[in-house]
């Protein structure tokens, strides 16, 4: 802000909103102030560019939005005053601006300007869990520390043997020195073999071989199984983070995609830690035990030696990031091939309807070529880089040769130590080799530990509470006050009002996707919402653990989804200690009890995916079984009885006359008829509550909820013929 | 029925107005198209307050000029998909990443989630959504700039 004191009357600010349109729809930055007196737009450098004084109280505020463009209009009775726009990461600030003004002007109309009533804010608890921007990188392997450390005992006697192991694969080599200087040259120059001393090397020899084998063996043993652990953990923790993400997150994740993650990515860092990294730290140890003992026979020709070793380095580095991002896209292309799959496999009823095998087929295929090509892409930069460090290695033994034969003919060394040093060089290198391929399995690695944490580091967009209040005895009053809720840049949901007295069956009415559903997921606390507040009781239901305020809540779906189980057990989900009197108690009262019987192994009978076949009915009465046995106070129905005929409706009704019993209850049906007993019914258009009442009262009211019924009575008396479902709309071209 | 400028009125506020004959009452309506992105031109529909469908436009060069005009303009107040010229710099290689973006609507700046939020379009264009559902496209990855290709390909 400039210097109050140059500014006269410098206006109390009420409410701020930063544009980024202009009226053209250009990036622009710019802010709307709200005072008392006027609006006024002021650019980047806080010079007022236009202003509105703020008189009549005809003026009004209008927001709305259309894909991602926020619109707000300032309007009188005849005419647009302004027209201001903005993008969505805007919008709350508008609605603050939208509140600020409509308080400001009921203030005004009710003529006490100074007692300023406080408008409400839009709901700014709990804070919009505000995500970081800072990005992993190979370091995110260091994050797996965190997994690491319950063993680090074990990792530390693992990498004790490692030493151990490789200090005894490096005695064999030394050996040669005075086999070749003390036995083999002398007898060349006509010295009889001594058989004590060959023994006596030829055992070192031996012994060195025994400790490497077995030290070798316990340490990949011991490493092993600790990587076997840490991955498993990796994977539950992964898994049991996925599952208290909300409904938000799996909506915009694929199957296949959260498959690969969990599946083959934890099982690459298993392998990655049991196998390259092991043989990555043996090598360094191995490469830093060679250079020291090659120093310490010879310091020059152990320089020479390793003059390619810079370079190797150099070539390392000159590719890895090439790698790091093609295996990166060498992943996400892999799940899409996983991603075709989930997509089909399930819904491997529709495709053979239509016949689409051959299209499947062919998406496969493509998907497939994607995959190939990039893999292409890699490997080219991959078999270069494999082949180039080992001509390098061979060029450093031709330099050691070169350079060895000469100081041989010089007598510098003798003939012994160069031959320990080609022995040693020639492991050296071919660690080398193999160390260079750790590069691209940590590239890897790394970008699969990068897709895991992307997973574990995203916080649930229901946050849990601090401080989460009890929830024992409360008798299940709900209360939406201003209610909003939208969906990106989709607002779906607005100012919703409503009060549910306890025990009380309220009907949610209004025409498919007038968000129904939306508004129990919001209830069931499956999303939170975007602007007002839900609270139980009195308490903002934000305030209660999420698991256990769910807990007090029945659901049953349109589309009942049975597990993979038994009869009992699906019945059972909600609680699985219930007791087999309890399953069958459940059962009976939602009228599933008998068909259960009929079953060949009764309520031993499997189900779901693979498992007996069961009419969408009965499906439906199972979920409301499992529904009942969790006892809970608020019951949610979303459509419960629109997929079945009304044969199977009658008997689904009564089985939910017993849930309802003295139970909070939120029912959304298709027909109307079901929810006649309602004590309140609700009638939803377009995101927004449009009527409530009592049936007759509605239809007295001959709004909409009058319309809707006479629609669905006309429907029953008369079948409609089908092709009036597309008349109606003017038509352009004829 | 052939939509002409008669029909379709602007209204103090702004609102287009449809009239479909001499003695119904003007209704406030929209045009919404219904392939924004596979085919702009055609398939529109002018809808009301209530989301119900009013008229149906088969394709805009069909209609007398100023009435199409009117539409398009309706229409460029409300709709906006950036073109993506140039990539400036993006915060990281990781999601969630902020881009800087030129675009033809001036320069910008995206908040990209996850790279689910690129979409692949037909024609070989890519559809970016940033965190608050604003779309930018990429018309043809190949004629951007190199640098911006190289950003871009991180994510692709
Ligand atoms: N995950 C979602 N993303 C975007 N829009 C959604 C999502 N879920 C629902 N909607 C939209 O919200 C509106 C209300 O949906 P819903 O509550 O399911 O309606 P109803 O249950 O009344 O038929 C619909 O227009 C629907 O398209
Ligand atoms: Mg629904």
């Amino acid at each position: 802000m400039t210097d109050a004191h140059d500014l006269p009357l410098l206006a109390p600010t009420l409410a701020s909103l930063p544009l980024d349109l202009s009226p053209d729809l250009h990036f622009l930055s710019r802010e709307l102030i709200l005072s008392p007196q006027a609006f006024t737009l002021h650019t980047a450098d806080q010079e007022p560019e236009a202003s509105w004084p703020i008189e009549g109280a005809d003026l009004k505020l209008q927001l709305g939005d259309h894909a991602g463009v926020g619109s707000l209009k300032l309007i009188d009775a005849h005419q647009v005053r302004a027209h201001w726009r903005f993008t969505m990461s805007k919008m709350p600030a508008a609605q603050n601006m939208v509140a600020q003004f409509n308080a400001l002007q009921r203030a005004r109309s009710e003529a006490q300007p100074d007692t300023q009533e406080q408008a409400k804010m839009p709901a700014e608890w709990p804070e919009e869990s505000s995500e970081s921007l800072s990005p992993p990188s190979t370091w995110t392997l260091f994050r797996l520390w965190r997994f690491a450390k319950p063993y680090r005992a074990q990792l530390l006697l693992g990498f004790g043997l490692t030493v151990a192991a490789t200090a005894a694969t490096l005695v064999p080599p030394y050996l040669t020195m005075p086999l070749m200087d003390d036995v083999l040259i002398p007898y060349q120059n006509g010295v009889p073999i001594q058989a004590t001393t060959v023994m006596k090397y030829l055992a070192g020899l031996f012994g060195a071989a025994f400790i490497a084998w077995s030290l070798g063996w316990a340490r990949t043993y011991i490493l092993a199984r600790v990587s076997e652990r840490i991955g498993a953990d990796i994977r539950t923790a992964t898994y049991n983070h996925l599952l208290n993400l909300s409904l938000d997150y799996f909506g915009s994740k694929r199957t296949g995609d959260l498959m690969a993650r969990i599946g083959s990515e934890t099982d690459r860092i298993n392998v990655f830690l049991s196998l390259h990294l092991l043989d990555f730290a043996t090598d360094v140890l191995m490469i830093t035990m060679t250079v020291i003992i090659l120093f310490s026979i010879n310091p020059w020709l152990a320089l020479v030696t390793l003059f390619p070793l810079p370079l190797i380095a150099w070539m390392i580095h000159l590719v890895r990031d090439r790698l790091r991002t093609g295996f990166e896209r060498v992943d996400r292309v892999w799940s899409q091939v996983t991603n075709i799959l989930s997509d089909t496999i399930p819904g491997i009823r529709v495709v053979k309807a239509f016949s689409q095998e051959a299209r499947e087929g062919e998406r496969f295929y493509q998907a497939n070529r994607q995959n190939l090509r990039i893999n292409d892409r890699v490997n080219r930069i991959w078999s270069l880089f494999a082949p180039s460090v080992t001509a390098l290695t061979e060029l450093g033994l031709l330099i050691v040769w070169a350079f060895g034969i000469w100081q041989v003919s010089q007598g510098a060394i003798t003939v012994g130590v160069l031959t320990a040093f080609l022995a040693y060089i020639g492991r050296f290198y071919a660690r080398m080799d193999s160390m260079s391929r750790i590069v691209s399995v940590t590239q890897k690695t790394a970008a699969g530990a990068k897709r895991i944490f992307d997973i574990l580091d995203h916080t649930a967009s229901v946050p849990e509470p601090l401080h989460p209040q009890p929830l024992a005895g409360r008798p299940a009053a709900i209360s939406l006050d201003q209610v909003g809720f939208r969906h990106g840049n989709r607002g779906i949901l607005h100012d919703i009002h409503l009060d549910i007295q306890p025990g009380s069956m309220v009907g949610l009415v209004g025409h498919s996707g007038s968000g129904k559903t939306t508004l129990v997921n919001l209830i069931a606390r499956f999303y939170d919402v975007s602007a007002g507040q839900i609270r139980l009781d009195g308490t903002d239901i934000r305030q209660f653990s999420v698991t256990e305020y769910r807990r007090q809540i029945g659901l049953v779906l349109q589309e009942p989804f049975l597990f993979f189980g038994t009869v009992a057990d699906n019945i059972a989900y909600g609680n699985p200690d219930a007791s087999r009197s309890d399953i069958i108690q459940a059962a009976r009262a939602a009228h599933a009890h008998e068909f259960i019987l009929k079953l060949p192994q009764g309520y031993d009978s499997l189900v779901g995916e693979r498992g007996q076949a069961l009419s969408g009915g009965e499906r439906q009465r199972i979920s409301i079984a499992r529904a009942l046995l969790i006892n809970p106070k608020i019951l949610i129905l979303d459509e419960a009885t629109a997929s079945v005929d009304t044969e199977t409706e009658r008997e689904i009704q009564q089985a939910l006359d017993n849930l309802v019993k003295g139970r909070t209850t939120i029912a959304i049906a298709h027909r109307l008829s079901t929810l006649r007993q309602a004590d309140m019914l609700v009638v939803l258009d377009q995101g927004r509550i449009v009527e409530t009442g009592r049936h007759d009262e509605l239809l007295a009211k001959h709004g909409h909820y009058f319309r809707l019924y006479q629609a669905q009575l006309k429907l029953n008396a008369e079948p409609l013929p089908l092709d009036t479902a597309t008349e109606g709309t003017p038509h352009a071209t004829d | 029925m052939q939509l002409t400028d008669r029909m379709l009125t602007l209204d103090p506020f702004g609102t287009l107005q449809l009239q479909t004959g001499a003695n119904e009452a003007p209704v406030d309506v929209v045009p919404v198209r219904a392939f924004p992105l596979g085919c702009p031109r055609q398939f529109i529909a002018l809808v009301d307050q209530q989301g119900h469908e009013r008229f149906w436009i088969d394709d805009l060069d069909t209609l007398p000029p100023e009435t199409a005009a009117q539409i398009e303009a309706n229409l460029a107040q409300r709709e906006l998909i950036p073109r993506i010229l140039r990539i400036r710099n993006v915060s990281s290689y990781a999601t969630p990443s902020r881009w800087s973006l030129e675009t033809d609507h001036g320069s910008a700046e995206l908040l990209l989630k996850t790279e689910d939020d690129i979409r692949y379009l037909p024609s070989g264009a890519l559809l970016i959504t940033d965190k608050f559902g604003l779309p930018f496209l990429i018309p043809q990855q190949s004629e951007l700039d190199h640098h911006s290709q190289r950003l871009l390909a991180r994510f692709l």
